[in-house]
């Protein structure tokens, strides 16, 4: 057992409760269905931008991009646009391919001793592709649930949910991507456990999200699958709340304001957590400057007016003095 | 030292917000404060004087999906064709033949099936196969 992750564990499962006999048992429905998101929202909202601006202030007077391959140079000597950009269209790529396919994470490689006791290095993917399915998935789970948010429904989003259903299995018909989001993040969790070194840098701050995120999908899916909810009665609450008309129809189930809690506990957490690391990926230095230290002058933004005395301003005030010892002089009168 | 009030790169922080806020204000400015308010299901005279369908409305509203789901297969599998309620009442296991079926009482598809449908974006795929009734105008 793991202080870190049984706390976080414990967190979620009072925060579940909490929302379950808020909502249920005492019939706070007002405080859940509404005051709670509008208050997750706007701290969601605000709490990003404060974050944003406030990283924009920080100066980077020096070009820090991490490169990983040649360098603009001599005409002859190829440069690797991509991974060494020197212009803005090659951030532009660079930035493109981190941000919707974890470049820098595809080249996770693992050092192992092999038999021989050399050293090894291992081509190590899985953290890579349980990432990527993890954010994909969890992007067309929140698009998709649009159609609550919207009427009429967009075609685009009527098109993600027709490629997400696929399979056509069952009915309600099965969502591919909340199995994949339930089975990534899982999948992320085990992996903090199981290995030794990942697990002793393994903080609350990094199981929270993961069990809270888990614990969304799956009263989602349970709701959908399992219990099944009056979706009609959802949908006007959700439009309610939209359209700053908000309310609360009859016939909700506890299960809903539970599963609608924990969305806003995470927007809610977002801003001050780990999460902000999409707002960051935007905002690192070392990926989104192009390699141009040398070839363009970045002049340094806290430089201030250095007081400077010239020679010619020196010997104006010493010359009379410099020609009486005999000293050089560049003008005599 | 660095004056902390300044923001750098003023305007590229600032098209990045601005997209970021049109993002997530997308729901509120997509419906531009008009109420949609729930559809009203029109039954039939036929399916009011039943007053009830083969289980209680709040059943049928959740469970309805899974109940055609389930009689689907039984008729292909096991080519059991009716259905007893507890009532002792019998319907015919389909969807769309005859009086004692699904549509027989729900009569027309635009305004029992697709109401409610529509407005949860749901795009059940029964009419792949079957041939929604002629509507009676």
């Amino acid at each position: 057992m793991n202080v870190n992750y049984l706390f976080s564990l414990l967190v979620v499962v009072a925060l579940f409760l909490f929302a379950w006999v808020g909502a249920g048992v005492w019939e706070m429905k007002y405080l859940f269905g509404v005051f709670i998101p509008y208050a997750a929202f706007i701290t969601f909202a605000i709490g990003v931008i404060y974050r944003i601006v406030n990283w924009a202030q920080s100066p980077v007077p020096f070009r820090i991009p991490t490169t990983c391959g040649q360098a603009e140079s001599l005409p002859w000597i190829k440069q690797n646009k991509i991974d060494n950009p020197s212009t803005l269209w090659g951030v532009i790529v660079r930035m493109l391919l981190e941000v919707l396919f974890f470049r820098s994470l595809f080249r996770n490689i693992k050092l192992e001793f092999n038999a021989g006791k050399r050293i090894a290095y291992e081509w190590e993917k899985w953290l890579w592709l349980a990432a990527l399915a993890f954010h994909w998935s969890f992007l067309a789970v929140l698009v998709r649930h649009l159609r609550f948010f919207t009427e009429p429904v967009p075609f685009a989003i009527q098109m993600l949910e027709e490629m997400d259903s696929i399979l056509q299995v069952g009915l309600p018909v099965i969502f591919l991507s909340g199995f994949a989001l339930l089975a990534a993040a899982t999948y992320l969790f085990v992996r903090r456990v199981v290995i030794p070194q990942v697990r002793y840098i393994s903080l609350p701050a990094d199981y929270f999200p993961l069990f809270l995120i888990m614990a969304i999908a799956a009263t989602g899916m349970f709701m959908r699958y399992l219990t099944k909810v009056d979706i009609i009665r959802i949908k006007e609450l959700t439009m309610g709340l939209v359209s700053l008309h908000p309310a609360i129809p009859d016939g909700v189930g506890t299960l809903f304001f539970v599963h609608l809690f924990l969305v806003c506990v995470l927007f809610a957490y977002f801003p001050f957590s780990k999460l902000m690391h999409s707002g960051g990926v935007l905002m690192s230095p070392t990926r989104n400057l192009a390699n141009n230290n040398r070839a363009k002058r970045h002049v340094n933004p806290w430089n201030y007016p250095v007081k400077v005395h010239t020679y010619e301003e020196y010997e104006n005030e010493f010359r009379d003095r410099m020609i009486e010892a005999g000293l050089p002089v560049d003008k005599k009168e | 030292m660095p004056n902390k009030k300044q923001i750098y790169d003023r305007d590229k922080v600032a098209i990045g917000l601005a997209i970021f806020v049109a993002l997530i204000s997308f729901p509120f400015w997509f419906n531009m404060g008009k109420a949609s308010p729930a559809p009203e299901i029109k039954l039939s005279d036929k399916a009011k004087a039943a007053k009830q369908c083969i289980a209680p409305t709040a059943y049928m509203r959740a469970e309805h999906m899974a109940i055609l789901d389930l009689w689907r297969d039984t008729v292909v599998r096991d080519a059991k064709r009716v259905y007893s309620t507890n009532d002792g009442l019998t319907f015919n296991m389909s969807l769309s033949t005859g009086e004692n079926s699904c549509m027989g009482c729900h009569v027309t598809k635009a305004d029992f099936c697709d109401k409610c449908h529509n407005y949860a974006s749901v795009r059940p795929y029964c009419w792949d196969c079957h041939i929604a009734p002629k509507e009676n105008k």
